[in-house]
């Protein structure tokens, strides 16, 4: 039988609606497209056949119910004919369970909505700001509680995660510094052959690579690999309500979980910075070697003649990248609640403050050093 | 009912030989299962005996080593895309802690599978979401509520809301009443009773709760030793001697749940009228 809803008229005029076939989910798009052409059309009275229907479900039942709802409400007298049992015990229970939707909370819109916003979201930011710095000053406490008792540092986790955001990274590290520096030698052979000083390629290369890209490079890279892993793992665990269960077992998770990651990142950094600034003057020799005929003796002369301090700024400023992307990452991973959106989300805030924070601060380094000449 | 009853009725699900195994780990072997239309089903047995595996290898998610499954007559393993789609609008499962959508709200989560489905009006949508909340006790403020704001309980009768959305004719429940508390499990027990009265279902639930397997399940199939050990009605487990199943059957918490259960429920409790 062909599922449909039959409209007819009484020969007293009255619409007579004659529900056939099977009234289901799968067809309710279509019957309710066809309920509402009807509304227009009803009388003073309309008679509701449900004699023709081999399958009637709640979203069928709603369909009738909600028909003779709001024809009533529209003041047409309904009759309702050709009713099972088993139909009508359905009838009843979609009647019983239509309720008000619940009120929409109002919401402020217009000007006043977008002060409102605007107010929420400047007091959400002080607020992060705040719990972060608190944040620190428990790591700073926990660390210097763990350096006076050596026994509450957790080596086995810190040597684990030394190799993981260390050892791990050299091959991702490594390439790119490499080949950022192949690409600093040719753009800067390019442009300094004009001039005929090609062999102050050199001294473009180790100044950039020493002094900002290798460990520039290297924090943006760990901030991807690591601080990102560091946020999704205690994210996941605060989920889990792993985080609570080591509180109530009398472990600290900043002691557990912050410190060693934290403290992996700064012993690590530096080394990883200095096998990036290696693989930087690495790419630029190769290079250079090859498109400028800067022979690697005459690199490694010039090299040598370079001044100390580009290589010891990059140095410096590594454990204090390392220091921001462990403390942001795991801030994030803490700030974790509710869904396994929250922690799509605290992840990817974690990389982009990570990484925003590192180029802000490698500003500042760079003024200070400026300032006091090296 | 009786057995010889149940053998004339209409067979939703017929599992046989099914064999499943994880590396050398062999969960079933020749494990042999028959769910009639109509009846509320309870699957129990203890832990590691692979309720769950069973379930999951029912609904598709597993693929069995060997065997067949079939449910409305046709072999799982075998559909298509498009055969499983629409077994899927047939089907519906309440999971452990009701794994609903964390990003959607609980209107939206009802609303899911009938968006994937179907092309329904928004304002359709939006009734029969109404609809399902209302019928499976949640306020209609809860629609608006993300996952992570309701409770265990609320979450599991929101999964049911969900799980009904598509008008189901089979449901199945993985460990329905598993932490709440007893009044709560009691309601849950009454909802599915009274849902089952309404919408004529066929329920498939896995359960260790005795009050529940007292209270609403017509048959009860206890797995063990890798199959289906003993199936039929609570009378027939109470009989039974195998030693894991009398233990489970007559155990001190077994005793009290039996003590409290009401009198066994007749045949026709398929066609109970809602309250």
């Amino acid at each position: 039988m062909q599922t449909a809803l039959v409209t007819e008229r009484d020969p007293g005029g009255a619409l007579r609606l004659k529900a056939v076939g099977r009234w289901d989910i799968a067809n309710a798009a279509k019957i309710d497209a066809e309920l509402m052409a009807v509304h227009a059309a009803a009388g003073a009275a309309v008679r509701v056949d449900l004699s023709g229907l081999e399958w009637l479900d709640v979203a069928g039942a709603w369909l009738v119910h909600r028909t003779i709802k709001n024809l009533e409400a529209e003041g047409v007298l309904i009759e309702l004919v050709g009713v099972s049992d088993a139909h009508a015990g359905l009838l009843r229970q979609v009647a019983e369970n239509d309720k008000e939707p619940a009120p929409v909370a109002a919401s402020d819109s217009g000007i006043a909505g977008f002060v409102i916003a605007v107010g929420a979201w400047t007091v959400r930011g002080l607020q992060q700001i705040g719990d972060f710095v608190a944040f620190e000053g428990l790591v700073v406490r926990t660390l210097v509680g763990a350096v006076l008792r050596p026994r509450q540092l957790r080596v086995t986790s810190l040597v684990y995660h030394m190799r993981a955001v260390g050892f791990d990274a050299l091959p991702i590290v490594g390439l790119i510094s490499f080949l950022i520096g192949v690409v600093l030698a040719y753009q800067g052979a390019s442009q300094l052959r004009a001039f005929g000083a090609t062999i102050f390629v050199v001294n473009l290369i180790s100044l950039s690579v020493l002094r900002e890209l290798g460990v520039l490079l290297t924090a943006i890279v760990v901030a991807g690999r690591s601080g990102s892993a560091f946020a999704a793992q205690i994210g996941s665990m605060k989920l889990r309500e792993e985080i609570d269960a080591m509180r109530t077992l009398g472990i600290d998770p900043i002691e557990a979980l912050v410190l060693p990651r934290t403290l992996a990142l700064i012993l690590t950094m530096p080394l990883l910075a200095f096998f990036s600034d290696a693989m930087g003057l690495l790419g630029g020799g190769i290079m250079s070697w090859l498109t400028l005929d800067i022979t690697p003796q005459i690199f490694i002369q010039r090299l040598a003649n370079t001044y100390i301090w580009h290589f010891l700024v990059g140095i410096i400023k590594a454990p204090v990248f390392g220091t921001i992307i462990g403390l942001i990452g795991c801030f994030e991973g803490l700030q974790v609640d509710g869904s396994a959106e929250s922690v799509g989300q605290r992840t990817t805030r974690s990389v982009v403050e990570a990484i925003f924070l590192v180029i802000v601060v490698d500003a500042m380094f760079s003024i200070f050093f400026n300032v006091v000449h090296v | 009912m009786s057995e010889t009853a149940a053998r004339g009725r209409d067979v939703v699900i017929r599992v046989r030989g099914l064999r499943n195994q994880f590396g050398r780990e062999v969960v079933h072997d020749n494990l042999d299962l028959d769910v009639y239309r109509g009846e509320v089903l309870g699957i129990v047995g203890g832990s590691g005996t692979g309720k769950s595996v069973l379930l999951r290898s029912i609904l598709g998610l597993i693929r069995p080593v060997s065997g067949r499954i079939e449910v409305f007559g046709q072999d799982i393993a075998r559909l298509d895309t498009e055969g499983m789609r629409a077994m899927e609008c047939r089907w519906g499962v309440l999971f452990q802690d009701g794994a609903l959508f964390s990003s959607l709200t609980v209107a939206q989560n009802i609303q899911a599978p009938l968006r994937e489905h179907l092309r329904l009006a928004q304002p359709l949508m939006d009734d029969i979401a109404r609809l399902k909340l209302s019928m499976v006790g949640l306020d209609q403020s809860a629609g608006d509520k993300y996952p992570a704001q309701l409770s265990g309980g609320m979450r599991k009768r929101a999964g049911l809301a969900r799980a009904l959305a598509m008008d189901p004719e089979i449901l199945f429940l993985d460990e329905p009443t598993a932490g709440l508390d007893p009044i709560a499990a009691a309601a849950f027990d009454e909802l599915i009773k009274q849902l089952r009265g309404a919408f004529s279902l066929t329920v498939v639930m896995v359960t260790h709760d005795l009050d529940s397997l007292h209270a609403i399940c017509d048959r009860i199939a206890v797995l063990a030793e890798r199959r289906v050990l003993v199936e039929g009605t609570m009378e027939r487990m109470l009989g039974e001697t195998h030693p894991w199943v009398h233990h489970y059957f007559h155990g001190p918490r077994a005793r009290a749940a039996r003590e409290l259960a009401p009198p066994p429920a007749g045949a026709g409790s398929a066609q109970v009228a809602p309250n």
